[in-house]
């Protein structure tokens, strides 16, 4: 078992897009993932109140979402979203940091379903939540 | 009869629109984001970076940065019919409306279709808005890459109208 979450730690960590948003894997192994993505003024969606861009949550909440996928005892070899749906609850508060956590809550041969959250410091009252289908790339 | 408007004039006031909408948000200028426009046809563009790739060894796109550049298009798209109206029928003087401030509308929720793994080069997308209410909007969004008919994926998302004095619901 540490052996998939290496692999999948791995995975996460080489991710140009994820560095560039400086994604943070905090907590991983059996089908869930926690990433954390610090406050960044380049990241704004509205410039008025300096609320973070849903499109940045969207990138966070995707990440953490193929890091459960990769960390589940199923270990797939590879994994890339098939469909995404994300609900905005409200807007994160400006200067706090955005935490998704994600669990891949069932996998066949192919398709791994996923359920994540992302919270601020406010961790009872979600900011967003997302369900997504990812493709399994199995071992050979 | 009164002279039509200098075409120079128009593409001036239109352009200045759309700056107002989009220039000033920073997460648009972070993804390098642009928009082209063909009257009141939009097309956005998300030229390739390697800070966009979320798969290294595919130098595949970043689902989230797919996501984002989807969700970008829909809500230009949306704020750009609301204001093209106005515009067209007040003919605001350009520098005006690039100083005024745009509440753009809220994102509800947002559903993507990936189709096909996102390629190490520029993307565009074009939205359609199929339905525009005074508080509630659905907005459709196709993203391709090298041919128009091979979509490499679809968006459709709810959005929450600002209210008309400019303050967001």
């Amino acid at each position: 078992m540490p052996d998939i979450n290496r692999i999948a730690r791995q995975f996460i960590e080489a991710i140009p897009h994820a560095r560039a948003l400086g994604m943070v894997l905090e907590d991983i192994g059996a089908g869930r993932a926690v990433i954390a993505m610090a406050y960044d003024a380049r990241f704004i969606g509205d410039p008025a109140s300096g609320v973070i861009h849903g499109g940045a949550v969207s990138a966070l909440m995707d990440t953490a979402s193929g890091a459960a996928v990769m960390c589940h005892p199923a270990a797939p070899r590879s994994t890339a979203t098939l469909d995404l749906r994300i609900d905005y609850m409200r807007p994160a508060t400006p200067g706090q940091t955005i935490r998704a956590h994600a669990e891949c809550h069932h996998v066949t041969r192919s398709v791994a379903f996923v359920r994540v959250t992302a919270v601020d410091d406010d961790a009872s009252r979600p900011v967003a939540m997302a369900t997504g289908a990812f493709t399994v790339e199995r071992r050979p | 009869m009164i002279p039509p408007e200098p075409v120079q004039q128009i593409k001036s006031r239109r352009d200045a629109a759309l700056r107002a909408l989009s220039a000033g948000v920073p997460y648009i200028g972070y993804l390098g984001i642009r928009f082209d426009r063909r009257g009141d046809e939009l097309t956005a563009i998300l030229p390739f970076d390697d800070k966009l790739i979320g798969n290294p060894l595919l130098s595949a796109l970043h689902g989230g940065v797919t996501a984002a550049f989807l969700e970008v298009t829909a809500i230009i798209e949306l704020a750009w019919a609301g204001l093209w109206d106005e515009i067209e029928a007040d003919k605001p003087d350009p520098a005006a409306l690039e100083a005024q401030a745009f509440r753009l509308p809220k994102t509800i929720d947002f559903t993507v279709d990936y189709l096909r793994s996102g390629l190490p080069r520029d993307a565009y997308a074009r939205a359609t808005v199929n339905r525009s209410g005074r508080r509630y909007a659905s907005v459709h969004v196709e993203a391709w890459q090298d041919n128009r008919a091979r979509l490499f994926a679809t968006g459709t998302g709810h959005f929450l109208m600002p209210e008309p004095d400019g303050t967001a619901a």
